[in-house]
C-alpha cells in the first residue's frame, strides 16, 4: 500500500468514451475503516470510476489501488479482499435467498464451516432471518438489494465497492441498508459507495461530489456545507411567486428556488437579511409566514459550485 | 368541471388483490394546481392508488373522481384527462426531438388546429429551440426529462402524474424541472408527484404518507416535519459512534437511533428529559458527549419514524 492507512487510492484516473470523457483526472484516498461516498448525478462518472476500481474497466490513464493491489494489472490477486457490487448485482430469481448466499460462497471458495455462521449473521443484521427459503424473485426491491448485499459480502471482504446500492429503495430499507454497512466497520473493513441521492451523502464519512468526470470537492459532509458561502433562507408562504418576484435582483441573495412551503434563497448575510426580507415583503402587502435560516444540503452547494463553474448560468 | 371544484376527489377507496389489502380505505382531496406528493415505502399502496387514479385498475370499493370523472365508470376519458410521466421518461431514443412530440400528439389526439401551437409551447417549455431535429438519445438527462414532460403534457391534461421524476438528474435540471413544475400549477394543473426521494418530496404543496394502504400522515413538508414525528430528534456527537449506537439500543428513553457519518440521530419522546439521561446513560459506559441538541426532524426522519414498525411490515413488503 502506497501510503499506510489508505484502503484505496486513486491517482489522475482517467477513463474516456467515444464523445466523453467520462472519468478525468480523478484523485482521492479512502482510509482504512472509512465509509466514502462518490456523490453526483447520472453521468457524473460514478460507475465508470467503480468499475475502474474494481478491475473490471482498464483505466486510460492513472492508476487505481485497492487493498494495496493495483487494480489496472493485478485484479486477479484482490479478488479475494475485495467485494464489488455493481448495480445490477447477478441474483437468480429462481433460486431462493439461502441457495443464492451458497452460490456466492462457493464462488468465492469460502470454507463450508465458515459459511453457515456468517450468513446467518449477516442475514440476522439484515432482517431477512425468517426469508431464508423464499424465492429471490419474490422479493420486494429493498430486500433484493439487501441479499445482493448478503451475497456480496459472503466471504469477508476488505474493501467494499458499492455502485448505487439504494437505488430504488425505500428510506426504511434504505436505512436497514446503512445499519449494516456501519456494523461492518465496527469489523473492520473500508466502504465506498456511489450514490446519486445528494441527500445520502449526509450518511457517509467523507464524500467526492463529481460533475461530468471530475471532483468539484472531497471531504466530511458537516465541512462541506460549512464550505456553502452564504446562507441558506426559507421564507413559508402560500403564493411564493409574488414574494420571488418582488426580490428578483435584490443585492445579497444568489439563489431563489420554489419550494412546497414557500421559497428557498441562498443569502450573503442572513443576521442583516432576515429583518429586511421581512419589511420588504410586509410593506409590499405580500403575505408571509415565517423567514429563517435552514441548515442547507449538499444539494445548495453542488449547485452554487457548478452554477458558479458556469458563470452563474444554468 | 367548474374552477372550484377539487381536481381529484378520493373517497374510501379500497382495492384487494386476492385476501391481500393493497389499499385499505384512502379518501384525499387535491385542488386545482396543487401539487401533491405521494410518499410510502415499497408495497404500500401508492402505486396501486395512483394505477387507479389512472383509470387503469377498478377499485374494489369506494369511489375516486379524477378531474370530474368517475375512475371506475369512465376510465378511458380518466386517461384523456391525466398526463403520466414515469422514472424511464419512455421516450424513443432513436427518434428526433420533434418526432418524439409529433409521437405523442398523435397518441394523445391532440387536433391538428392545436398540433403546431402545443409543440411549439412544449420545445419552448423545455428550452429544446433549436435542438428539435436532434436525435434524442443524445440528449443530456435533464434535457429527457423536460422533453418526457412536454410530451405528457402536450393535451393539456389538468392532472399530471410524475413518477420519480427526477431521480438521478443532476442539481440544476432538477430544479429547473421543479420550477416548469411550479409554473404549471400556477396555470392549473394538479400534479401528483410519487417518490422515495425525500428531497423531491420538499417541492410538493402537499404530502401524505400511505403504509401498508393506509394514510398515516397527511400535511405540507413543513407540518409534517414539525407535528407528525411521534417524539423529539436529537443530534449526538461522541466518541466511538459504532459502540455508542449499539448501547443506546438498551437505553429505555431512546426510541429509534440512527447513524449519520459521525453523528446519530435519536428518537426520544421529550427533549429536555432525554438529554440529561442520554448523557449519563452514554458516559456510565464510558462514551464522552461531545454534543447533544434537538434538531428539527428531516422529512426522512419522520418517514422512518411512521413506518418503522419494521418486522411487521417486512412481512407483509413481499408481494403476494
Amino acid at each position: 500500500m502506497s501510503e499506510q492507512g489508505n484502503a484505496i487510492e486513486t491517482n489522475g484516473l482517467t477513463k474516456s468514451f467515444p464523445g466523453v470523457r467520462a472519468v478525468d483526472r480523478l484523485s482521492f484516498a479512502v482510509r482504512r475503516g472509512e465509509i466514502f461516498g462518490l456523490v453526483g448525478p447520472d453521468g457524473a462518472g460514478k460507475t465508470t470510476t467503480m468499475r475502474m476500481l474494481a478491475g473490471v474497466l482498464a483505466p486510460d490513464e492513472g492508476s487505481a489501488t485497492v487493498a494495496g493491489f493495483d487494480m489496472a494489472r493485478d485484479a486477479e490477486s484482490a479478488k479475494h479482499r475485495i467485494s464489488y457490487m455493481p448495480q445490477r448485482f447477478g441474483l437468480y430469481d429462481e433460486l431462493t435467498v439461502d441457495e443464492n448466499i451458497r452460490f456466492y460462497a462457493d464462488l468465492f471458495g469460502v470454507p463450508r464451516r465458515e459459511r453457515e455462521g456468517r450468513s446467518a449473521e449477516l442475514l440476522q443484521a439484515a432482517g431477512m432471518a425468517e426469508f431464508r427459503s423464499r424465492l429471490a424473485g419474490k422479493l420486494s426491491g429493498g430486500m433484493k438489494q439487501k441479499l445482493g448485499l448478503v451475497c456480496a459480502l459472503i466471504h469477508t471482504p476488505e474493501v467494499i465497492l458499492l455502485d448505487e446500492p439504494t437505488n430504488g429503495v425505500d428510506p426504511v430499507s434504505r436505512r436497514d441498508f446503512w445499519r449494516i454497512l456501519y456494523t461492518l466497520l465496527d469489523q473492520g473493513v473500508t466502504i465506498l459507495t456511489t450514490t446519486a441521492y445528494l441527500d445520502e451523502a449526509e450518511r457517509c464519512h467523507r464524500v467526492a461530489l463529481l460533475h461530468e468526470g471530475r471532483m468539484l470537492f472531497c471531504d466530511t459532509p458537516a465541512n462541506l456545507k460549512a464550505s456553502l458561502p452564504g446562507a441558506v433562507l426559507s421564507i413559508v408562504c402560500a403564493d411564493p411567486r409574488p414574494i420571488r418576484e418582488l426580490l428578483t435582483g435584490q443585492p445579497g441573495i444568489s439563489t431563489m428556488m420554489i419550494v412546497g412551503d414557500g421559497l428557498h434563497l441562498v443569502v450573503h448575510d442572513p443576521q442583516r437579511m432576515v429583518p429586511e426580507l421581512r419589511s420588504r415583503i410586509e410593506s409590499a402587502g405580500l403575505p408571509v409566514d415565517t423567514i429563517e435560516q435552514v441548515a442547507p444540503s449538499i444539494e445548495d452547494l453542488f449547485v452554487e459550485a457548478v452554477q458558479g463553474d458556469r458563470g452563474g448560468k444554468p | 368541471m367548474s374552477e372550484e371544484s377539487p381536481a381529484v376527489v378520493v373517497q374510501d377507496l379500497v382495492k384487494r388483490f386476492g385476501d391481500f389489502v393493497a389499499v385499505d380505505g384512502i379518501s384525499l382531496q387535491a385542488s386545482r394546481g396543487e401539487i401533491f406528493g405521494f410518499l410510502g415505502p415499497n408495497g404500500a399502496g401508492k402505486s396501486t392508488t395512483i394505477r387507479m387514479l389512472c383509470g387503469l385498475l377498478r377499485p374494489s370499493s369506494g369511489k375516486a373522481l379524477v378531474a370530474g370523472l368517475d375512475v371506475a365508470r369512465e376510465p378511458e376519458r380518466v386517461r384523456q384527462n391525466i398526463g403520466y410521466m414515469s422514472q424511464k421518461f419512455s421516450l424513443y431514443n432513436d427518434l428526433k426531438v420533434i418526432e418524439n412530440l409529433r409521437f405523442f400528439a398523435g397518441m394523445y389526439s391532440v387536433s391538428a388546429a392545436n398540433l403546431k401551437e402545443r409543440i411549439d409551447w412544449a420545445i419552448d417549455m423545455a428550452g429544446l429551440t433549436g435542438r428539435e431535429q436532434l436525435l434524442t438519445g443524445t440528449l443530456a438527462a435533464g434535457w429527457k426529462q423536460r422533453l418526457a414532460l412536454g410530451c405528457a403534457v402536450l393535451h393539456r391534461p389538468p392532472i399530471v402524474f410524475l413518477d420519480e421524476p427526477t431521480s438521478g438528474v443532476d442539481p440544476i435540471s432538477r430544479r429547473l424541472f421543479w420550477e416548469l413544475i411550479h409554473r404549471m400549477a400556477d396555470d392549473g394543473v394538479t400534479v401528483f408527484v410519487t417518490t422515495h426521494y425525500m428531497d423531491e418530496a420538499e417541492y410538493c404543496n402537499r404530502l401524505v404518507l400511505i403504509d401498508r394502504g393506509r394514510i398515516v400522515a397527511y400535511g405540507s413538508p413543513l407540518e409534517l416535519k414539525l407535528k407528525s414525528m411521534e417524539g423529539d430528534l436529537l443530534l449526538l456527537e461522541c466518541d466511538q459512534v459504532g459502540k455508542a449506537l449499539e448501547e443506546l439500543q438498551q437505553a429505555p428513553e431512546v426510541t429509534d437511533a440512527a447513524i449519520f457519518g459521525h453523528a446519530l440521530h435519536l428518537v426520544v419522546p421529550q427533549a429536555d428529559r432525554a438529554i440529561p439521561q442520554v448523557k449519563a446513560f452514554l458516559s456510565g459506559r464510558g462514551i464522552g458527549v461531545s454534543r447533544i441538541e434537538q434538531i428539527r426532524p428531516t422529512l426522512e426522519d419522520v418517514f422512518v419514524s411512521l413506518t418503522s414498525l419494521k418486522g411487521k411490515r417486512e412481512k407483509e413488503q413481499v408481494q403476494p
